[in-house]
């Protein structure tokens, strides 16, 4: 990069929020700039920049003032090509020498409020003068900082990867052996591709299930936490890069089989969908309320063999209304087929109401227009 | 369970922020309903921090209790559980306040050598 004009030598240099756009292309230029800058900018520039406080800038502080110091500049420029660049306008095709004048007077209603020296440059800027003094002679630093924020962030971007591209994504949850995969087999079964769904199965170990998933004829991807009990945000991310699901589709993430972890890490799904069936207790909800509160459906799987058991339907979906009173429950049971039309018809809805990406080729034109 | 994984993430954030120094106390909040146990990061806290700027450091944790606010009468309750009853109308349309924290408050560091 040209150290004297900041323009870089391979790639377009675009200064936003600037009245004087300076918008300079790649020019090979051994140049010398001599000029004294004197005129007066009245622009806000809102931009982003390093300052040069001698200490690494790792820390978050935003400008994004109208800004402007008083200034001499003294550079000189020699140009060896066509040179298109702030304020020339003319084409220089020959190299020459112009030492040009002006000088910059303009005011800063800006105020950093440090005035400190950094020495040395090694430490994390400081929020403020009492942090920075823990920092060089010892103390209490302030960080109030979100333990699980970098996962947070990197579900964020996983949300807007999927949204982009108006898939669904959903994050079934559930204790080990409710019978999410033999729920998902039949649900891809069924649905026959329409829509498309494709799998990212998150186990402590073994491909069993992805392999499973696979014999339907859908894509899947196995992600296995090894010790881990629970998918986190990066994990999605790297499975939707293997998985590369098509537009417009369903993506079910089945996670590891816990009613604990799964409930604090956010993946960047559109739902959780929690999974409990008649074969476990029936205040299952209440023993675990954090996942049965993160969730925003409840599958209750299984109902072919409540004949058989002592297990009070009512009480159940009563037990999670209480813990969380918007949840929406579903009686399905993956055998028998019994409850499925409904959670189609929910999956399709859902899908529905996502906003597809704009398509990527411009629909053609009729020639009378 | 994943209180381990919580605890590696609190020593990777605070000693990337205490960049080398000497960090003699760790000070985090963690609400008495956001499904982490303060004991069992008490306890992974001294094996995380073994060979990192936090070895041998104090760790403080600060217990917020649950409170929530309920969405029909607006009343405040404090809650035990993530989840539970308005004390004056009843209602479980509770929204909680407080109680969900988990977050590094602030760490102690040495001066520079």
């Amino acid at each position: 990069m040209c150290v004297v004009c900041g323009c870089s030598d391979n790639a377009k240099v675009t200064y936003s929020g600037m009245r004087a756009a300076h918008d300079h292309d790649p020019h090979p230029h051994p140049h010398v700039h001599a000029h004294d800058h004197g005129h007066s900018h009245g622009h806000d520039h809102d931009h982003d920049h390093d300052h040069e406080h001698g200490h690494d800038a790792a820390h978050p502080h935003d400008h994004g003032h109208p800004h402007s110091h008083p200034h001499t500049h003294d550079h000189e420029h020699e140009h060896g090509a066509e040179h298109d660049g702030p304020g020339h306008g003319h084409t220089h095709d020959r190299p020459h020498r112009h030492p040009h004048r002006h000088e910059h007077d303009h005011d800063h209603p800006h105020d950093h409020g440090h005035d400190h020296d950094h020495g040395d440059g090694e430490h994390p800027h400081a929020r403020d003068a009492a942090t920075l003094h823990a920092w060089r002679h010892g103390g209490t630093v302030a960080l109030e900082q979100e333990i699980l924020s970098k996962n947070q962030l990197i579900a964020e971007r996983n949300r807007g990867w999927l949204e982009g591209r108006g898939i669904l994504a959903l994050n079934l949850v559930s204790s080990p052996g409710s019978g999410k995969t033999t729920l998902l087999e039949r649900t891809i079964r069924d649905l026959g591709g329409d829509p498309v769904v494709s799998v990212i199965e998150g186990d402590q170990a073994t491909v069993n299930d992805a392999e499973r998933i696979r014999a339907t004829g859908c894509d899947a991807v196995q992600i296995n936490t090894g010790t881990g009990c629970h998918l986190e945000a990066d994990m999605l991310a790297q499975g939707l890069r293997r998985l590369d699901p098509p537009p417009h589709s369903v993506v079910m993430i089945e996670n590891v089989g816990n009613l604990v972890c799964p409930a604090l890490f956010d993946l960047g799904e559109h739902a959780k969908v929690v999974i409990l069936s008649v074969t476990e207790g029936e205040d299952k909800p209440a023993k675990y309320p954090h996942m049965f509160r993160a969730a925003s459906v409840m599958l209750l799987n299984k109902i072919d063999l409540l004949p058989h058991l002592r297990f009070d339907v009512a009480r159940c979906i009563a037990c999670a209304r209480e813990v969380n009173p918007g949840i929406h429950v579903m009686q399905v049971s993956a055998y028998s087929g019994e409850g499925l039309q409904e959670w189609y018809a929910w999956l399709r809805d859902r899908l529905g109401s996502r906003p597809l990406a704009p398509p990527l080729t411009r629909p053609s034109v009729p020639a009378a227009l | 369970m994943h209180e381990l994984g919580i605890t590696r993430s609190v020593v990777s954030i605070v000693s990337e922020q205490a960049k080398g120094a000497k960090v003699l106390r760790v000070t985090l909040e963690i609400g008495k309903l956001a499904a982490i146990l303060p004991d069992a990061v008490r306890f992974c806290f001294d094996v995380c921090a073994q060979g990192t700027s936090l070895e041998g450091a104090a760790l403080e944790i600060i217990e917020t209790p649950g409170r929530a606010r309920c969405r029909g009468c607006g009343a405040e309750t404090a809650l035990e559980q993530p989840y539970g009853r308005c004390a004056a109308c009843g209602s479980a349309e509770l929204e909680l306040l407080a109680g969900e924290e988990l977050k590094i408050k602030e760490m102690e560091v040495a001066p520079c050598a």
